[in-house]
């Protein structure tokens, strides 16, 4: 298969991968087709995303997918990340075999769950502080 | 950067003797094996001379030969050629996929088809509990294309004469590498690019007697089992690769089953790292692993930019996105089969190249488990 130099760049060198100690939100999605896991952490503070994290098991494109990911949200609010759509990604890769698109649906996806994450753990401790 | 092919299963590069020897039959001996000339007769000449000798690597008369050109079509032309409706077949779970979907076909034809499970070592289980009043076929695939497990055929065979049921082997994997003899057996398939012949020549074994239909009408070639204008330089080179064989077989089983089992020994030192399939009946070139928690296809991707040719087993490296059937039959759970490896050797792997994929090997297991949410 031949992949873009950029893909091949991310799979080898994957930026930001690892956990966060005390993440502020965690988000995890299970690749049904697959069989596939994709977790991601967040650090937000004022609501801008001052870390991400991911941990993947799956293939070259959900790895490098996924890298790629967070590079974009590092540093931007919550609402500029919600923005990201997988067709973003796809674009900024090149030629994906269409067999592979369902990867990079991960990574945005486990990147919603985790601020979705968020909401409810900060609704949660607001309702707790009013009480 | 150098490459280290070690997927010798998939397919084989060809023995620089052998293309030597095929090399005339394109521009200067061309000619038509039908023909009554002397081009003609130089044809028929040379193909009669390769099924003399592929018909001596495994103990045949060579009117029992028949060419064709892939493995798959010897095992689609014996399966179509015999049955007929209401007829029973027996196959196994871990038949290659031209066995499997050749029967799901003949399945809508009335067929009726039973598939033998494996034990955990890869065996198949519960033939003779299976056999029916109307088996006319049992096939069995003679060495896994993906775990490398040897089936024992003699036993096989044996429970087929007893119960006089015809016995059908696919030898892909196992001809030219291990002996075989196929005084027991019925009809057996080959193939020439995975002993070092070119891609496109292939064989169906009958034995003398028995009767089949062909799938391709015509011409007559091939006893009238396979029309088709006769592809020459492949079979040339089909011929001289049995001959090498024949008499390396010995030394190239030697130094491959040295090298499977300095990989085996050394990979199982890797944490979380298994063998999939039994560790003696194998073929010596066959090394079959998974790994925990990480993904085979990324792994595969891993060691090929380090210029190392694996496969995988795994839903990601698959067109259907599903893993390996013979994997799970092992008993594997999916999860496990995603981490599969398989590697193959051949007659030009060399012991450096196989320390330098040990080292890259656990070194990119390390890497993925580090990115693995699972540790
Ligand atoms: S993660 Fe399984 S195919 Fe990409």
């Amino acid at each position: 298969m031949n992949y873009s130099k950029k893909i091949i760049d991310h799979f080898k060198n994957p930026r930001n991968y690892g956990k966060i100690k005390k993440p502020s939100a965690v988000g995890q999605v299970g690749n049904k087709v697959c069989g596939d896991v994709m977790k991601i952490y967040l650090k937000i503070e004022n609501d801008i995303i001052k870390d991400i994290k991911f941990e993947t098991l799956g293939c070259l494109v959900a790895i490098a997918n996924t890298s790629l990911l967070t590079t974009l949200v590092k540093g931007k609010t919550i609402k500029q990340a919600l923005k990201i759509k997988k067709e973003d990604l796809v674009k900024k890769f090149g030629k994906i075999p269409s067999i592979k698109i369902h990867c990079s649906f991960l990574a945005v996806e486990a990147l919603k769950k985790a601020i979705e994450n968020y909401y409810e753990k900060s609704t949660n401790s607001h309702v707790r502080r009013n009480r | 950067m150098k490459r280290i092919y070690l997927d010798y299963a998939a397919t084989c590069p060809v023995d620089k003797r052998v293309l030597k020897e095929m090399l005339p039959f394109f521009s200067e001996k061309y000619g038509n094996t039908g023909s009554l000339h002397s081009f003609g007769q130089e044809a028929k000449i040379a193909l009669e001379k390769a099924r003399e000798r592929i018909a001596d690597l495994i103990f045949a008369q060579t009117e029992e030969i028949i060419f064709t050109s892939s493995a798959t079509e010897s095992n689609n032309l014996i399966l179509k050629g015999l049955l007929k409706k209401n007829d029973h077949l027996i196959i196994s779970c871990i038949e290659h996929p031209c066995i499997k979907e050749t029967a799901k076909f003949l399945k809508t034809k009335g067929v009726l088809v039973t598939e033998l499970k494996i034990d955990k070592q890869g065996f198949v289980k519960d033939l003779e509990k299976s056999i029916k009043k109307n088996t006319a076929l049992i096939s069995i695939i003679h060495a896994s294309n993906e775990i490398g497990v040897v089936q024992d055929i003699e036993k096989i065979s044996k429970v087929a004469k007893r119960n006089k049921i015809l016995f059908h082997t696919d030898a892909a994997q196992s001809f030219g590498k291990i002996p075989i003899n196929v005084k027991n057996i019925d009809f057996l398939t080959a193939s020439s690019h995975k002993i070092y012949g070119p891609k496109g020549a292939a064989l169906l074994y009958i034995k003398k007697g028995l009767k089949i239909n062909p799938l391709l009408h015509g011409g007559g070639q091939e006893q009238g089992l396979r029309s088709s204008t006769v592809n020459i330089p492949a079979i040339v080179g089909f011929g001289k690769a049995a001959e090498i064989a024949k008499k390396e077989i010995q030394e190239d089983y030697k130094k491959q089953i040295k090298l499977r089992n300095k990989i085996i020994t050394q990979a199982l030192k890797i944490k979380a790292c298994y063998l999939n399939g039994d560790q003696n009946k194998r073929l010596a070139n066959n090394i079959n692993l998974r790994f925990s928690n990480i993904e085979g296809e990324a792994l595969t991707m891993k060691l090929d930019l380090e210029g190392i040719a694996v496969s995988t087993g795994s839903a990601c490296a698959s067109t259907k996105l599903e893993p390996s059937y013979v994997l799970l039959a092992l008993g594997l759970k999916p999860q496990e089969a995603h981490g599969s490896l398989r590697i193959s050797l051949g007659k030009y792997t060399r012991e450096q190249e196989i320390d330098y994929f040990l080292k890259i090997l656990s070194q990119s297991v390390k890497e993925l488990r580090k990115l693995s949410p699972f540790k």
